[in-house]
């Protein structure tokens, strides 16, 4: 790293742990019904909204109750999309007149969008109107974070209540969050993007004439509009000469701000964070990331107020912390290094396949890692592109479950999860009382908190194995050999953790993806919300237990350090073989 | 079921919020504050006719331009309409294959010693606008030759379209492709 590359990345990171601790307060005090600066406007909206909609803001509900609302909740917003995606055609905001979805791509889209995952078969500038970009997925951008948020709120008021069935209101807690915290952030980095280049407006397409025109080979097509072919079987083309160039429109900058700002990562564009349009300068680029963190930086703090141990959220925050450094120097380090192969061409410098210029690689690298620890997916370099060792690091951040910081709200209840399996097993080794804050940790936790950390696991390794012996599932992948093995264990792992990047090569938008994708984005979502919120409602029903000398004091290093060996333990079991396969194989044959 | 009562109606008010009134403000605001980046940064030649973004590359092949990083659009290259990577991973035989030949056409235009890398290895967007100034460099002597200018006042022209550090620390220094070719059409 050059000594600039070394001040972005400092005074990035600076800046965002300074940001932990008001954020974090001013998100208990949202969910803990206290007044904030924003009340003198939005208190009356928000009796408003209750008033249609019959909610009552002081009715608690326990956790079956919450889980209902948030499911039936899911469940229609999902429901909307796929309608709204097959009747695309015929709804308004339509300038380029796009067609409606196949069944199947509509279908992996809604549930992809519902799930915070925005895996996308598709390229939005050649498949999405303006209409499906705003009321379809920006939509679904707000919902599915505010889910996620409020499942680890819910959470938090499990460890925190006491003899008590009450975990809050489902109701409340998304309005809450949505207009006090989503919105209000995304309005304000829309309009600073908009100030970087990003495009914010209604316009049909641009089209300009291009300065030198270029000539190239287009294959034809029939009266159907499927390829021509000769005999020999190989595409018949023809020679055209574009003289001028569409460029795409949008209200991009609206979107783009809850893109990150809710790890949704779903892009305007096919390219996304790298289009210029979506991501113009280094400064975007930093903004992007910083959102991307946000929250789910700023929830550790949220917690350890609410929990009355503020440095018990600052463990936690330390944990993720140190494996995304470590994460984010093994893949610069790598793309540094550069490949090999390329190199003996005469070539020189780091990798630079799939990177856009004006990020640099320090920009670059710290977008790949917050991405892909979290469960944002939003890109600014073609993943499938990094040298093998660097690929790696986004694959294991979300094979790591997607703690290191984590989606907004999910990444804090897995960490919870985990941080109960630290305790229980940490307490068996040194026979003493597994509690963590005052709450027994007992055998009904411990199931939720396994479903938690392992169906995403599960899912990935099934699937990706089912893969290799489905020759369509074969068939989509654009590399050969052990990069190909690595873009559908990264396509699984990806979806089955509602990340959404890719090893993009693979085409997604077959059958066999496109339905088994939706079926891991599904599980992979609503298991551990599900087993989240059971251990809420058995949390919350406890007794306290004050701390004795049997306790495990769990806010100190050397807990920090178990909880992090815990993850990468729990981690390394479950995918070391499949990694030895893919990326490290690949590795060792570029060095050789 | 007495949740699907405010399921339906929050759902119908937040897609009216975040879906319809939170983009229009946006854009309310962004067309009054910086009309200009709103629209697509568009450049305009004396006229005020829009003949480019400059944001969005361009392709070029002839050698009195600035050649741009190779672009794995759909179609063809820097199509604005198909962005995207080439996705090709670091060991695949036909994309090592696809690198040797650029650096092959390179060499052909007489540039000596080792190629910077992204002259040679495709963007993510497949539309970037940029070159780092050592790829503007080695092109330096054949867009002189190419043009009957001298390389110094090619060189000028490259220093006036190179964009340093972003408040002097952020990403990394480069040149945009299209306006120094814009601003060699302008000069000779």
């Amino acid at each position: 790293m050059n000594m600039y590359e070394w001040a972005e990345t400092i005074i990035f990171f600076v800046v965002l742990l300074a940001l932990v601790k008001p954020l974090g307060t001013f998100m208990a005090r949202v969910f803990q019904g206290e007044r904030t600066f924003l009340s003198p406007v939005l208190v009356p909206c928000e009796n408003l909204l209750y008033r249609i909609c019959g909610v009552n803001r002081d009715e608690e509900m326990d956790w079956k109750r919450y889980a209902v609302g948030l499911v039936l909740f899911n469940l229609l917003t999902g429901v909307a999309l796929f309608a709204m995606l097959m009747l695309q055609g015929i709804l308004p905001l339509n300038p380029q007149k796009f067609p409606a979805f196949s069944w199947h791509l509509a279908l992996n889209t809604a549930i992809s969008f519902m799930t915070n995952t925005n895996w996308q078969n598709y390229s939005g500038e050649s498949a999405a109107s303006y209409f499906t970009q705003m009321f379809g997925f920006a939509v679904h951008n707000f919902t599915s974070a505010a889910t996620g948020i409020v499942v680890a709120i819910a959470l938090i008021r499990g460890f925190v209540r006491r003899r008590t069935t009450a975990i809050g209101n489902f109701w409340v807690d998304l309005t809450r969050c949505t207009l006090y915290i989503l919105l209000p952030l995304s309005i304000v980095f829309a309009v600073f993007l908009v100030s970087q280049g990003v495009i914010q407006n209604f316009s049909a397409y641009r089209t300009v004439p291009l300065v030198q025109p270029v000539t190239y080979d287009k294959p034809k097509l029939d009266d159907k509009g499927n390829p021509i072919k000769d005999a020999k079987g190989n595409p018949v083309t023809e020679s055209v000469t574009a003289k001028e160039v569409t460029i795409p429109m949008g209200p991009v900058a609206s979107q783009e701000a809850i893109k990150e700002l809710g790890t949704n990562g779903g892009g305007f564009f096919n390219a996304n964070s790298a289009h210029p349009y979506e991501n113009p300068t280094p400064f975007s680029n930093v903004a992007e990331i910083f959102l991307i963190l946000l929250i789910s930086g700023a929830l550790t703090a949220t917690f350890g107020r609410m929990a009355g141990n503020p440095r018990q959220g600052w463990a936690l925050l330390a944990v993720m912390l140190a494996i995304l450094v470590f994460a984010l120097g093994v893949l610069y380090w790598a793309e540094s290094s550069g490949n090999p192969l390329v190199a003996k061409l005469g070539v020189q410098g780091i990798n630079m396949e799939g990177k856009e210029t004006r990020f640099g690689l320090a920009g670059t690298s710290l977008f790949t890692v917050a991405t892909t620890g979290t469960s944002c997916g939003a890109v600014n370099t073609m993943h499938d592109s990094l040298t093998p060792l660097g690929g790696m690091m986004p694959l294991s951040l979300i094979l790591l479950s997607e703690v290191v910081f984590g989606g907004v709200g999910t990444g804090l209840y897995t960490m919870l999860a985990f941080v109960v399996i630290a305790v229980f097993v940490a307490g068996l080794m040194i026979g003493r009382t597994p509690e963590f804050l005052g709450k027994k940790i007992e055998v009904r936790e411990m199931w939720m908190s396994i479903i938690t950390v392992l169906v995403a696991g599960i899912l990935v390794l099934i699937f990706s194995g089912i893969a290799m012996v489905v020759p369509q599932a074969i068939a989509s992948m654009n590399n050969p050999g052990a990069h190909g093995l690595s873009e559908v264990l990264y396509a699984f792992a990806s979806m089955s953790n509602n990340n959404g990047s890719a090893f993009a090569g693979l085409n997604g938008n077959t059958v066999f993806y496109n339905l088994t994708g939706a079926l891991c984005m599904v599980v992979g979502r609503f298991a551990p919300i599900l087993a989240s919120l059971a251990m809420a409602g058995s949390l919350a029903e406890k007794k306290y237990v004050p701390p004795s000398l049997g306790t495990l004091p769990t806010d100190k290093v050397p807990f920090a350090l178990w909880l992090g060996l815990v993850i990468l333990i729990v981690g390394a079991l479950t995918f070391f073989p499949a990694l030895s396969l893919g990326p490290i194989v690949e590795q060792l044959q570029m060095m050789r | 079921m007495k949740e699907l009562k405010p399921a339906i109606l929050l759902f119908i008010i937040f897609t009216i919020i975040c879906g319809g009134i939170y983009p229009a403000v946006v854009t309310g605001i962004a067309a009054v504050a910086f009309p200009r980046q709103a629209k697509g940064s568009f450049i305009t030649d004396k006229g005020g006719k829009e003949i480019g973004s400059s944001l969005i590359g361009q392709p070029f092949s002839d050698p009195k331009y600035f050649w741009p990083r190779p672009s794995a659009a759909t179609d063809f290259a820097y199509n604005a309409i198909g962005s995207g990577g080439s996705n090709s991973g670091p060991t695949n035989p036909d994309y090592l294959k696809t690198v040797g030949d650029r650096v092959k056409a390179l060499r052909d235009t007489g540039v000596t010693g080792s190629i910077p890398a992204d002259l040679v290895q495709a963007s993510g967007s497949g539309l970037d606008p940029h070159i780092s100034p050592e790829a503007a460099n080695v092109q330096v002597a054949r867009i002189a030759k190419a043009r009957g200018m001298s390389e110094d006042e090619v060189a000028k022209l490259v220093a006036a379209h190179t964009e340093e550090r972003q408040l002097g620390f952020l990403g990394d220094p480069r040149v945009n492709v299209l306006e120094v070719n814009l601003a060699l059409d302008a000069a000779k």
